[in-house]
């Protein structure tokens, strides 16, 4: 009989060695994912639904527009606006945000410039055909109407 | 010195390793937005001349497929109202796209070099003479009024964009999806890219609205 009480002292603990490693992993996963805003965007985003989606190539070329209604309708007041970086611009002023971000990017790149238009779905088409053809003015006419994947 | 006698290692504690790894991670966790930026691309018409009279339409009226929409979200296609949903309006942009009413050398070209399937299904809707001419000559145009809202617009410019990448995507016998990922730094990819892409142009012009 003694000689089952003895194999019953057996460990109980879990090791925790590995647990550093394992939360290592998941931090380096973070890290690498991670994109910090840059921007605190001002206007309400709900982003329309398409199927028929592209990713972007790359991310360097691109530069975004946000259009949409001001979160803060008691500052802004409640009709669209556009918004570059951290700021509301008028329409007139897009092709001066252009010439801008085209100056952070090479010479040869800048032809390739991207503007990704995230424009929320309440917003009329007539703020963003005049954006558009600030756009045009601009030289820029690489357009991304940003969208999320529909579920059909 | 004695022998015999180990000296026990120096040993830093690792013990709190773990917390501060949990604080990292979760300043992460909180600050992260996994970029998720995707949409339809759109290449804009260059800015017009002022030193140049605009363009004349030189197309074929037949060859142009014409979308309006108004400021009640209304659609006008091919100049009759429209009402059925946007799957709807998919087909029909694609059966325009791949009439071959009267195809030139170009267009027997691009009828030729499309897989066995394609051309069945080409020669069930029929090849009608008020339609297209061929792939090579048409253009959809879509105009919106300043009082669209933009969920419809895009629907639209989706419903277009489909009904392309069906097409070339189906000439080259993969699916849109497949189409829709395909790597474009891969050489063979890029290949099959171009070869679907080949004289199927996707011309599908914006109007600017009325002021």
């Amino acid at each position: 009989m003694s000689k089952f009480k003895k194999s019953s002292n057996t460990q109980q603990e879990i090791p925790t060695a590995a647990l550093p490693d394992i939360i290592f992993m998941l931090l380096f996963f973070f890290m690498v994912t991670t994109v910090m805003r840059e921007t605190d965007i001002m206007v309400k985003q709900t982003l329309p639904r398409a199927t028929q989606l592209t990713k972007i190539e790359r991310k360097s070329l691109v530069s975004y527009i946000y259009i949409g209604e001001p979160r803060n309708t008691s500052l802004y007041g409640g009709e669209p606006k556009i918004q570059t970086n951290d700021v509301f611009v008028d329409a007139n002023e897009i092709v001066q945000f252009v010439s801008q971000e085209k100056d952070k990017l090479s010479e040869v790149e800048r032809d390739q410039i991207t503007m990704s238009m995230k424009v929320d779905v309440d917003v009329k088409m007539g703020i963003i055909s005049d954006v558009q053809q600030e756009l045009r003015e601009a030289n820029a006419r690489k357009v991304l109407y940003s969208a999320i994947r529909s579920a059909e | 010195m004695p022998r015999g006698k180990k000296r026990p290692l120096p040993e830093v504690s690792s013990g709190s390793m773990a917390d501060i790894a949990f604080l990292l991670l979760i300043f992460f966790l909180v600050t992260t937005t996994i970029a998720n930026d995707k949409g339809i691309t759109l290449l804009l018409p260059p800015k017009p001349d002022p030193n140049e009279p605009p363009p004349e339409v030189t197309k074929n009226d037949k060859n142009i497929f014409k979308i309006l929409a108004n400021s009640q979200d209304q659609l006008l296609v091919e100049d009759e109202p429209y009402k059925q949903p946007m799957s709807e309006l998919k087909k029909e942009v694609k059966e325009f796209i791949l009439n071959f009413g009267n195809p030139g050398e170009e267009g027997i070209e691009v009828y030729n070099s499309l897989p066995s399937m394609m051309k069945s299904e080409i020669n069930r809707f029929g090849k009608r003479l008020d339609s297209s001419d061929d792939p090579t000559e048409c253009v959809i145009s879509f105009k919106a009024a300043r009082g669209t809202s933009y969920d419809l617009y895009i629907g639209v410019l989706d419903a277009i964009n489909a009904a392309y990448n069906e097409v070339y995507a189906q000439r080259v016998g993969i699916t849109v999806e497949e189409w829709l990922s395909l790597d474009k730094d891969d050489p063979i990819q890029k290949d099959m890219y171009d070869r679907a892409r080949s004289n199927i142009p996707r011309a599908i012009s914006i109007a600017e609205p009325d002021k």
